[in-house]
């Protein structure tokens, strides 16, 4: 037995969650598993190059097990909501930590990017609703056909209106992954001047990577290369 | 050369302010930003009019007093300086300069560009210290200190309180001040005794005072006159989540 008593996991987790700090830790961890998210889906997507039957049978594959898929989209559904309930919070904190804004403020550092994180947030949680409406559940889609992948995106990007709003909604998943891929490593205390500069390069050429990778999609169906 | 300057008046925290047009002639490009708003006040008191009220002290970038916003920059354009230290041949004839106070609801206007920054001390009264016997000096030998650890120990030690960082900050975030006072202590062997409860006091402080969080965009750095790294932010962050985890606290 201890002679010095401890406190309880409960107190310590609560703490932790009052704290900006913690809040920040939250969403760092939870945006690691929607960057993963994000990541698997685009090289998913990219099979589209493959032919129809490639990325019609991926399609399948991935409803093949209803529990492992139910279970995948629980953590994310979670994830989403931790990162958006902290994003929130921390946001009404910061609000009231400067009631009375500058008249002039000129940043000397920071990109426009890392500054609008909530906006590109909340816009990237309206596409991510569309998104699922448009080639998920399909009530958004002019000739939506379930497990048809392919015949499913090339009529959906074929209406420029559409791919022009994916293009426009990844640009800005890119100025958000720019920051966050770097800054969460930062919320959750690692940061070393060798190593975070090669970060914050490799948060910029991550980000860029997977813009182009997704928006490749729309532009080549515009462009007839898939069809 | 010729500055214009619009400078926020503000007779105290309660009432509104707003900016008041001065024209000054004759600057010499040799005043410290300081000794140019010293010139226009003797002018205004010549005039019977009220001074600018602005906080100062040693006018050598040591003691923290001094700082406000000028065109939107916590210290103005120069890095690493503070208002004191900032010369007037920084500018160009002509310049037309905005002159705010600091910003946050932790630090309330006092009158025009002065602000009173006491929830700083209040984080600091928190754990910002070392609680040892008061009396003769230790052998200094006798408490061996890394080189390495000395030197990054100093560097966040050279904070000097200005309050830069919560202004620069787009969320009036303290946690480069705080960060800074959690790396000077927690690296050398005088502060290992309470550095849990430091952390953990001190990240409490900051959110009691209203004091904003930290979204890694590193205006405070830039503003510092000081310098100060954000890599202290990370290790203020380690402490918290180390302590929050591992103490029996």
């Amino acid at each position: 037995m201890s002679s010095v008593a401890s406190v309880g996991s409960r107190a310590r987790v609560a703490r932790v969650w009052q704290a900006p700090i913690g809040k920040k830790a939250v969403m760092a961890l939870t945006g690691v598993v929607l960057f993963g998210f994000v990541l698997g889906h685009m090289l998913g997507n990219l099979q589209i190059y493959l032919g129809s039957e490639q990325i019609d049978h991926y399609a399948v594959l991935l409803r093949s097990s209803p529990k492992l898929l139910w279970a995948v989209r629980g953590v994310l559904l979670v994830a989403l909501v931790l990162h958006f309930v902290s994003a929130a919070q921390l946001k009404s904190i910061s609000r009231a930590a400067r009631p009375d804004d500058y008249r002039k403020y000129d940043p000397q550092r920071s990109t426009l990017g890392a500054r609008t994180m909530l906006g590109s947030g909340l816009l990237l949680l309206a596409f991510v609703v569309y998104h699922l409406m448009h080639f998920t559940f399909g009530n958004a889609h002019p000739d939506f056909e379930e497990l048809k992948v392919h015949h499913n995106v090339v009529t959906g990007f074929q209406e420029w209106p559409v791919s022009v709003s994916y293009i426009v909604a990844m640009v800005f998943l890119g100025m958000h992954l720019r920051h966050g891929l770097w800054s969460m490593f930062q919320s959750l205390g690692v940061s070393h001047p060798r190593y975070t500069p090669a970060l914050r390069t490799f948060a910029t050429v991550f980000a860029v990577v997977i813009v182009i990778g997704n928006v490749s999609i729309p532009i080549a169906v515009l462009a007839g290369l898939i069809g | 050369m010729r500055i214009t300057l619009h400078v926020w008046r503000q007779k105290n925290a309660k009432e509104a302010g707003s900016f008041v047009r001065y024209d000054v002639p004759d600057v010499s490009e040799h005043m410290s930003f300081l000794e140019m708003l010293d010139v226009v006040n003797e002018g205004l008191i010549a005039k019977g009019q009220d001074p600018i009220a602005f906080d100062h002290d040693c006018r050598e970038g040591i003691c923290g007093m001094c700082g406000f916003m000028i065109n939107g920059a916590a210290h103005g354009p120069l890095r690493g300086t503070t208002v004191c230290q900032l010369h007037m041949r920084k500018f160009s004839d002509g310049d037309e300069l905005w002159l705010e106070p600091w910003r946050a609801k932790a630090f309330p206007v006092l009158r025009d560009l002065a602000v009173d920054r006491s929830a700083l001390d209040r984080i600091i009264a928190a754990g910002g210290f070392i609680s040892v016997p008061t009396g003769s000096a230790p052998e200094a030998n006798a408490l061996p200190v890394p080189k390495e650890k000395a030197e990054l120990s100093m560097d966040a030690a050279a904070c000097i309180g200005c309050g830069a960082c919560v202004a620069a900050c787009p969320n009036a975030s303290a946690s480069l001040f705080t960060a800074a006072k959690v790396t000077h202590l927690g690296l050398l062997p005088q502060g290992q005794p309470e550095r849990s409860r430091r952390a953990i006091a001190m990240v409490a402080a900051m959110n009691e005072n209203g004091f904003g969080h930290c979204t890694n965009l590193a205006e405070c750095e830039a503003a510092c006159p000081k310098a100060i790294s954000i890599e202290t932010i990370a290790r203020m962050n380690r402490d918290f989540f180390a302590a929050s985890f591992s103490s029996r606290d």
